[in-house]
C-alpha cells in the first residue's frame, strides 16, 4: 500500500507536482502524461529517490522522508536507460551487486543469482561483459538485478522506451507475470489496457484515475 | 573482467594475485636492461598462455597506449639511446599487460572483496565506497568508449572532419549525465543506505 498525501514538488522555480494525493493498492497501476507533467518525479517519489517539498508519501508505513532504506528495500526501480543501472562488468556480478549488503555467502548468492538470470533466459550470458548485451538483453539484467532483492513493490519509469517491438513485449510479458504490485510508467497506452488502474498527469497534476478505458480516453482527448 | 576461459591464474585467490602484481610490477621496475626486459616479456607470454589467453589478447590490453609507447621510446632514444628506450619502454608495456593480466583472470566482485578488506585497515576511509568507486571505474571504460564512438559516428555521419570542440563537449556532457544516472540508479539498489 503506497500513500500519497497532497504532496508538491518542485525543481527551483518550476513546480512539477502540485498537491498530488491517492492512494494505490492495486496489483498494476498504469502512470501516463506528456513528457514534463511530473510521471517521472511521481514515480521516484515512491522510491524515495526524490523527497517531496511538502506532503508525504508511505510506503507500507514507512515514510519516504524518514525511513529512505525501508522503503528502498520494499520499492525496486527499474529506469529508461538499462546502461545507467548496471553497475558490474559481467552480467552475474551485477545481479549479485544488490545481494552484497545482506552477506548471504556466496553459494547462496550464487544460487539465487543463477536462478534470476535462469527465470529472464539470461543463464547462458551469466559471465558475459554486461555491456555486449543488446538492449533488450540489458533491461532484462536490470529488471533482474531489481527482482533479485525480492522488492514487494516494482515501479518503472518507461523501462521499453528504447527498446524495438520483439524486446518491449519480452520485458512487458515478464512484468505482468510478477507477483509483486507494479506500477508502471509508460507512453505506451496499450501496455496498461489490461491494468486495473491508470492514473493520468498534466502539469504536475493527477487530472485522471480511473480504469484504463476511461484514463486513456481521457488522456487521448486531453493531447488532441 | 574475467574471460569465460578458466585455468589455474582464474582459480588463484584475488589477494595472492593482487600480492603478485605487486612484488613482480615493482621487480620489472627494477629492472636493469633491455635483456632483461625482454626476459619478463617472454615470462608473461608464458603466463598468458598458461591462463589460455592468446597474444592476440596480450596485445589488445597494450595496444590503447601504443602511441604513448611510441612517443616514450622516441624521447628515451634521443636523451639515452636505443638501449635505455627500449629498456623503458619495454618496463611499461610489460607493467600494463600484467596488470591486465590480473583483471582479465579476475572477476570484478573478487576484486572488490580484497580492495574492500585491504581498504578496512585504512583509517579514515569508507572501505565498501572507495572499492565501489574503483568498480565503477572500470564499469565506465566501456560505457565512455562506447558514447565516443557514438559521437563520432553522428560527427561522420553529418559530415564533419574531426572537431575537437564539437567532439569533446557532447562527450563530457553525455558522460555527465551518464554518471548522475548513474548515481541515481546507485541510490535506488540502495547503494547509500
Amino acid at each position: 500500500m503506497i500513500e500519497i498525501r497532497d504532496v508538491t514538488h518542485s525543481y527551483g522555480e518550476r513546480v512539477v507536482l502540485r498537491s498530488v494525493s491517492v492512494t494505490l493498492a492495486e496489483r498494476r497501476i498504469g502512470v501516463i502524461g506528456a513528457n514534463g507533467s511530473g510521471k517521472s518525479t511521481f514515480a521516484r517519489l515512491l522510491n524515495a529517490l526524490v523527497v517531496p517539498d511538502a506532503g508525504t508519501v508511505t510506503v507500507h508505513g514507512a515514510d519516504t522522508a524518514k525511513d529512505a532504506a525501508a522503503v528502498r528495500r520494499m520499492v525496486g526501480f527499474m529506469f529508461t536507460d538499462p546502461d545507467a543501472q548496471i553497475v558490474m562488468p559481467t552480467v552475474a556480478e551485477d545481479v549479485a551487486f544488490g545481494l552484497r549488503r545482506r552477506r548471504l555467502g556466496k553459494d547462496k548468492t550464487e544460487w539465487m543469482v543463477a536462478e534470476a538470470l535462469e527465470r529472464v533466459g539470461l543463464s547462458g550470458h551469466a559471465e558475459h561483459p554486461a555491456h555486449l548485451l543488446s538492449g533488450g538483453q540489458k533491461q532484462l539484467l536490470a529488471l533482474t538485478s531489481v527482482l533479485v532483492t525480492e522488492p514487494r513493490i516494482l515501479v518503472c519509469d518507461e523501462p521499453t522506451t528504447l527498446l524495438d517491438l520483439p524486446n518491449t513485449r519480452r520485458v512487458l510479458d515478464l512484468i505482468d507475470e510478477l507477483p509483486q504490485q507494479v506500477v508502471m510508467i509508460t507512453h505506451d497506452l496499450e501496455s496498461v489496457a489490461e491494468y486495473d488502474r491508470v492514473l493520468v498527469f498534466d502539469d504536475g497534476r493527477l487530472v485522471a484515475d480511473d480504469e484504463p478505458g476511461p484514463a486513456v480516453a481521457f488522456y487521448r482527448a486531453l493531447v488532441t | 573482467m574475467s574471460r569465460a576461459a578458466r585455468s589455474w591464474l582464474h582459480g588463484a585467490p584475488a589477494s595472492v594475485k593482487l600480492g603478485g602484481l605487486a612484488v613482480l610490477a615493482t621487480g620489472v621496475l627494477a629492472l636493469p636492461s633491455a635483456a632483461t626486459v625482454g626476459v619478463a616479456a617472454a615470462c608473461l607470454v608464458v603466463l598468458y598462455a598458461s591462463a589460455g589467453l592468446s597474444l592476440a589478447v596480450a596485445w589488445a590490453q597494450i595496444r590503447p597506449l601504443r602511441w604513448v609507447l611510441a612517443l616514450l621510446f622516441g624521447f628515451q632514444a634521443v636523451a639515452g639511446g636505443w638501449e635505455v628506450a627500449a629498456t623503458v619502454t619495454g618496463k611499461l608495456a610489460v607493467t600494463v599487460a600484467l596488470a591486465a593480466l590480473l583483471t582479465l583472470t579476475t572477476q570484478a566482485s573478487e576484486l572488490l572483496d580484497v580492495l574492500e578488506r585491504v581498504m578496512r585497515r585504512v583509517p579514515r576511509v569508507n572501505a565498501e565506497r572507495a572499492a565501489l568507486v574503483l568498480t565503477l571505474a572500470i564499469r565506465a571504460i566501456p560505457v565512455v568508449a562506447a558514447l565516443a564512438a557514438d559521437i563520432r559516428d553522428a560527427q561522420r555521419a553529418r559530415g564533419g572532419g574531426l572537431d575537437i570542440r564539437a567532439y569533446g563537449v557532447p562527450l563530457v556532457v553525455r558522460s555527465l549525465r551518464y554518471s548522475d544516472a548513474l548515481g541515481e540508479a546507485l541510490v535506488a539498489r540502495g547503494v547509500d543506505d
